[in-house]
């Protein structure tokens, strides 16, 4: 079982996962910002390595991984974040990132490297698994779980072929668009998620768009876990001593159980 | 056209092409490919299509031997395929009425764009206009700042224009923009791609509908001349012009094939391979895989990557693909203008300045094609800029 999987071992316990753009708003607080979300409650961190192209990322992680790219911060030092990371902190870590990146660094060494400074699991948005099947092997070979994403229009072939090839749990994208904060959450969510749950005993995460308490609530209530990323970076912006985010991971976590 | 050996069932070029693109769009594309295969079986959408493309743009575009052109030279002998003819300037527009009307037929009635020159936008906002959909087209802030008329066009022809801010704030980022829509309105929206770029079935099917443009010039060159050309010259920025007229001809083994990148922007000649926008590709990164801004006067060929078919001929050695600068654009541009009283667009000037840098060195019995895509009167401000006129 990898240590992906561990977290969702105990099915009444619902996974927290948040996800920050490595180097935004500096190096120094990433390496601050996600000892405070382990210690606050969450269970699995995502770092974004950023991109030029974020292709499925609204306004607010555009900002981020534009600023972040100005600060100069590339794969290499992406590691090297997670690498001081993992000596910080004991709950696994996920690489969120662009194909790009990874294909320039090579599929091989970027997925030994990770391995070697103790990443455990890759999403890369732009990698459906017709595209994954050399990334997955190399990831695999190091016991690096390559996370898959499904969406709301995803039919009962692409549910299918997701459950088969994914590592460690399905990404389920709540609905048709970008990341980013929203008033609403789709009324079909439910049934979305159960659609999924019927094909398949992965372990169902749920992310994009989620970013008050309630809307925590009401996923978790048919979800394994939830993501939470646009709006960990707006409250990283509105205030660095980072009090306000500790509180709100605290209250998500009270929220999900 | 419908006969292809390329790409291959996963939308492959050998190495080059695929469907990077996130979850929610891969119902969309497998939508896509679907009704493009059906429509593809379906003569009456072929007799549609070809009906439009005769009446109402104008098809076929003429075969025009550039004699004083030729003469200027003194080499080969310059002939071009006169796309700057069709309807609203450029080739852009056969590639808008094949996807509007496939749009059409999917029940898809909100259709969305990027534009770099312009010239898309305005060839897709047309094709809404005649099919009676709603069109929003995506443009990076410096081209709408650089191509002003082609935004009035667009607008009067009931487009809405949406100005793109991000990055480089060009053609890049306007297809950032345009995808970000796509996957947010999905199920009531076509993306209607402008050039052989993006995720598998967009090079193929974009390559299909411009290949009208070298199956009329290989008609036209054998009714006239009653041989083929020894060179075909075509501007490559995404490369649908290009595509279109090298595709009918890729078997004609004795006739050479050549892409003309812009030199700040020339993905096949200096990039490295990678994934841009849906496809594998050559393309213009940095070191990290970041990609690269580019710059060209031309905003239609400000673009790093490149049609993943133009990566494919190149690596097979099918095509050869050379880099022009501004300056030498600009050359070309007025070369044109002066001997032939035509105003090319600041695109295909890149390739009539290659076409007659190629001819310089030829026999006068050789014969070159140059795809002349676009009209010029949207780059006169550009040009009058350069060239210090206010």
């Amino acid at each position: 079982m990898s240590r992906i999987e561990q977290v969702f071992a105990d099915k009444n316990h619902k996974a927290l996962i948040a996800y920050v753009t490595v180097g935004y708003p500096s190096l120094a607080a990433t390496l601050e910002i996600v000892p405070v979300l382990a210690s606050s409650g969450c269970d699995i961190v995502e770092l974004g390595i950023p991109f030029s192209d974020p292709l499925a990322d609204g306004p607010t992680i555009q900002r981020a991984s534009y600023e972040a790219l100005q600060q100069g911060v590339t794969p290499e030092i992406c590691l090297e974040v997670a690498r001081k990371l993992r000596h910080l902190v004991n709950i696994p870590l996920i690489f969120m990132g662009y194909y790009n990146p990874v294909l320039r660094y090579g599929p091989e060494p970027f997925c030994s490297k990770c391995a070697e400074v103790g990443i455990d699991g890759l999403i890369i948005p732009d990698l459906p698994p017709e595209e994954g099947a050399e990334l997955e092997g190399l990831a695999q070979r190091q016991g690096i779980d390559l996370i898959y994403l499904l969406a709301p229009t995803s039919d009962d072939i692409r549910i299918k072929l997701v459950a088969e090839r994914t590592r460690g749990f399905i990404y389920l994208v709540s609905i048709t668009g970008t990341t980013g904060v929203r008033g609403a959450l789709p009324e079909d969510l439910e049934s979305f998620v159960a659609k999924v749950r019927a094909r398949t005993r992965r372990p169902l995460c749920v992310g994009f768009g989620i970013s008050t308490p309630a809307q925590a609530r009401r996923v978790s209530s048919v979800a394994d876990g939830i993501i939470v990323g646009s709006r960990i970076i707006e409250l990283i912006e509105e205030d660095g001593t980072l009090a306000n985010l500790r509180a709100f991971i605290g209250r998500l976590r009270k929220e999900i159980g | 056209m419908r006969d292809r050996e390329l790409p291959d069932e996963q939308g492959y070029f050998g190495p080059w092409g695929g469907k990077f693109v996130p979850e929610t769009l891969m119902s969309a594309l497998a939508e896509l490919e679907r009704a493009y295969a059906e429509a593809c079986a379906d003569a009456s959408f072929w007799q549609e299509f070809d009906s439009l493309c005769h009446h109402y743009i104008g098809r076929p575009t003429p075969l025009y031997f550039a004699r004083r052109l030729s003469e200027r030279i003194g080499g080969a002998q310059i002939i071009l395929k006169r796309e700057d003819l069709a309807h609203t300037g450029a080739h852009k527009i056969n590639n808008a009425l094949g996807q509007g009307l496939l749009a059409r037929r999917m029940g898809k009635r909100r259709i969305v764009a990027e534009t770099g020159a312009g010239q898309h936008g305005v060839a897709t906002a047309t094709v809404c206009a005649l099919l009676e959909m709603e069109c929003i087209v995506y443009m990076g802030v410096e081209d709408i700042h650089r191509q002003q008329m082609n935004v009035f066009r667009m607008k009067l022809l009931g487009a809405e224009v949406r100005p793109v801010s991000s990055g480089s704030r060009t053609l890049k980022d306007a297809i950032n923009e345009a995808i970000r829509d796509w996957v947010t309105n999905v199920r009531t929206t076509h993306y209607l791609l402008g050039s052989v770029v993006g995720p598998h079935p967009y090079p193929m099917m974009v390559r299909d509908f411009q290949s009208i443009i070298g199956r009329e010039a290989r008609e036209q060159m054998l009714a006239t001349y009653q041989r083929l050309p020894d060179y075909i010259v075509a501007c490559v920025g995404g490369g649908s012009n290009a595509m279109g007229i090298f595709y009918p001809f890729l078997n004609d083994h004795g006739v050479k094939l050549i892409g003309v990148e812009a030199y700040h922007s020339a993905s096949l000649t200096v990039g490295e391979p990678g994934v841009l926008h849906g496809t594998r590709s050559y393309l213009l990164q940095d070191k990290h895989g970041q990609v690269s801004s580019t710059h060209s006067i031309a905003p239609g060929l400000d673009y790093p990557g490149v049609g993943p078919e133009h990566s494919y001929l190149k690596d097979s050695g099918r095509a050869e693909y050379v880099a022009v600068t501004d300056d030498q654009a600009l050359e070309g541009f007025q070369m044109l203008c002066e001997t032939e009283g035509i105003i090319p667009a600041l695109e295909p000037s890149h390739a009539i300045y290659y076409a007659a840098l190629l001819a310089k060195g030829l026999p006068r019995e050789k014969v070159i094609v140059m795809n002349l895509s676009g009209r010029g009167d949207k780059d006169l401000e550009i040009v009058a800029g350069a060239m210090g006129v206010r």
